[in-house]
């Protein structure tokens, strides 16, 4: 068999195509490593040992702790989205959509997405920067001494956790953000009060919601499972935590916004 | 009886452990010397199944450890980490008694801090440090709980790594001591990872030298000194010059 040709014999062309050519293979590599990662974890989540207290503790961690953040970007998100909807609404008299597309926008779209991002910021670095310490420091190999399964005990009760914790979250970040769009709508725009709600509640379907929680949940199990394989896979020294935890709230906010296309895509155009 | 038979392990070029034979007796303190980046750490994770070896046998009682059941072959041994690798979100007390409140040798929670608090007795601390967390610690502190926490469930083997370093004199020559006594005391087989030549003489039975991925030397600690091997005498008195190059 012939060897392969030197790519400097190519000139920049055979460089620049065995760049893109390593990149790409890297990049397939890391997301087989991600889908084996997240098959290992499916695959502890249904076989005992559970460890109730950690995810009781990560249950707390994610979804309580969370909840002021998520609040906060809900209400205004809310708000700005109202007087977005009332500015471009009256280019052609629609200022009375308001309420509705405040509240489809918030539990089909911007719930879930900023919900997910903010999670993403704060859980997924929070999760890669523990299990990275861990690992440097020699505490997961020091479980595993003490027979205790890492996978089940860090990863397994940290997923659930945030795939059960982060819908809960979307769902009172809808319920605040609906209500900053209601207070913007009824201080700043002469919103009748009862007519705004009501025209809400008319107007969304329970599907609506639905949705956004089902995204909220996949979301949470792509934040929780790339904080923790980063987080196991981390490099040494606070270089490679650090290395982790930056690649992990980027693949997480990334994977969340490529997720969220590919669900609407499946839920709102069949 | 723990041996290792040609025992390899390479991270891409880095070729670490080239053909490591070794046996350590059933109740003898091994102590395993060699500079840094030697292999040593690799060696041991090796035997714990933390690292899996390329080719080689490493046997347990004559057993391959590969084919063991995991939990019941990680249950025959406690190990102290160079760090301590004490977990950062657990009480010193839940630390020691970890193994003791999980799995098999799970026991109610009071009689396993009960005998956590026994075995922080055993190494020096008193019960005001059960309810601390590790950080608020000292580093001398911190590997003595390691070591309460590696004895906690009375292994038969006992794994040491590096228990002196970082350490000042006087606390070192504490946990050289406690890791004597305690080996005795509980009939163990130990395997510790060392350079620190006080730390050989005080807790070896029996010495190996591992040099570029093999054992150059092993036999008794009483006939180390008078050893012809010009590694061992070399890393022994501490001597730039020799077979070991001083610039690695």
């Amino acid at each position: 068999m012939s060897a392969a040709p030197d790519p400097r014999s190519l000139g920049h062309l055979g460089l620049a195509l065995r760049s893109i050519g390593r990149s790409t293979l890297g990049a397939l590599a890391s997301i087989g490593r991600v889908v084996l990662f997240a098959a290992a974890t499916l695959g502890h989540l249904v076989r005992p040992p559970f460890y109730w207290r950690e995810f009781g503790a990560q249950v707390l961690q994610i979804g309580w702790c969370s909840l002021p953040v998520v609040g906060l970007t809900a209400l205004f998100t809310g708000g700005a989205l109202a007087l977005q909807i009332y500015s471009g609404g009256a280019r052609f008299n629609a200022e009375a959509v308001v309420p509705s597309i405040v509240a489809i926008g918030m539990v089909r779209e911007l719930g879930p997405v900023l919900g997910g991002l903010m999670v993403a910021a704060r859980v997924a670095s929070s999760i890669a920067a523990e299990l990275g310490t861990m690992k440097v420091t020699e505490q997961i190999d020091a479980l595993t001494t003490l027979s205790t399964n890492p996978m089940k005990y860090l990863v397994v009760p940290r997923v659930l956790a945030a795939t059960l914790a982060v819908p809960v979250l979307v769902g009172v970040g809808d319920a605040i953000g609906i209500m900053g769009g209601w207070l913007v709508g009824v201080t700043r725009l002469d919103f009748n009060s009862v007519t705004y709600l009501k025209n809400t509640i008319d107007f969304l379907e329970v599907w609506d919601v639905g949705s956004g929680l089902v995204k909220g949940a996949a979301f949470g199990f792509i934040v929780a499972l790339l904080g923790c394989y980063h987080g196991m896979n981390s490099g040494r020294g606070a270089q490679g935590v650090g290395k982790a935890t930056k690649s992990a709230v980027v693949a997480a906010s990334v994977l969340i916004l490529a997720a969220n296309y590919l669900l609407t895509e499946v839920f709102f155009t069949s | 009886m723990i041996t290792l038979s040609d025992v390899t392990k390479s991270f891409g070029n880095n070729h670490v452990l080239r053909g490591v034979n070794l046996t350590i007796p059933t109740a003898k303190s091994m102590v395993i010397i060699g500079g840094s980046g030697t292999g040593k750490s690799v060696l041991l994770k090796s035997v714990l199944g933390l690292v899996t070896p390329d080719s080689g046998t490493i046997a347990l009682d004559g057993q391959d450890v590969r084919r063991a059941e995991r939990d019941a072959f990680l249950a025959r041994f406690g190990m102290l980490f160079q760090g301590g690798a004490l977990f950062d979100s657990l009480r010193v007390w839940e630390n020691v008694a970890f193994r003791l409140m999980r799995g098999a040798a799970r026991r109610p929670k009071d009689e396993a801090r009960a005998i956590a608090l026994e075995k922080l007795r055993r190494v020096g601390l008193g019960p005001q440090v059960a309810d601390l967390y590790p950080a608020e610690l000292s580093g001398g502190m911190q590997k003595r709980v390691g070591l309460a926490r590696a004895i906690a469930a009375e292994p038969e083997i006992i794994f040491f790594d590096e228990p002196t370093t970082g350490l000042d004199p006087i606390m070192a020559g504490v946990i050289n001591d406690l890791i004597r006594e305690i080996v005795v005391e509980m009939g163990a087989t130990a395997m510790t990872i060392t350079h620190d030549m006080s730390s050989v003489r005080a807790i070896a039975d029996e010495v190996a030298m591992l040099h570029e991925g093999t054992i150059k030397w092993t036999g008794p600690v009483a006939e180390m000194d008078d050893c012809p091997d010009p590694y061992v005498q070399q890393f022994i008195h501490g001597r730039a010059t020799g077979p070991i190059n001083a610039i690695r």
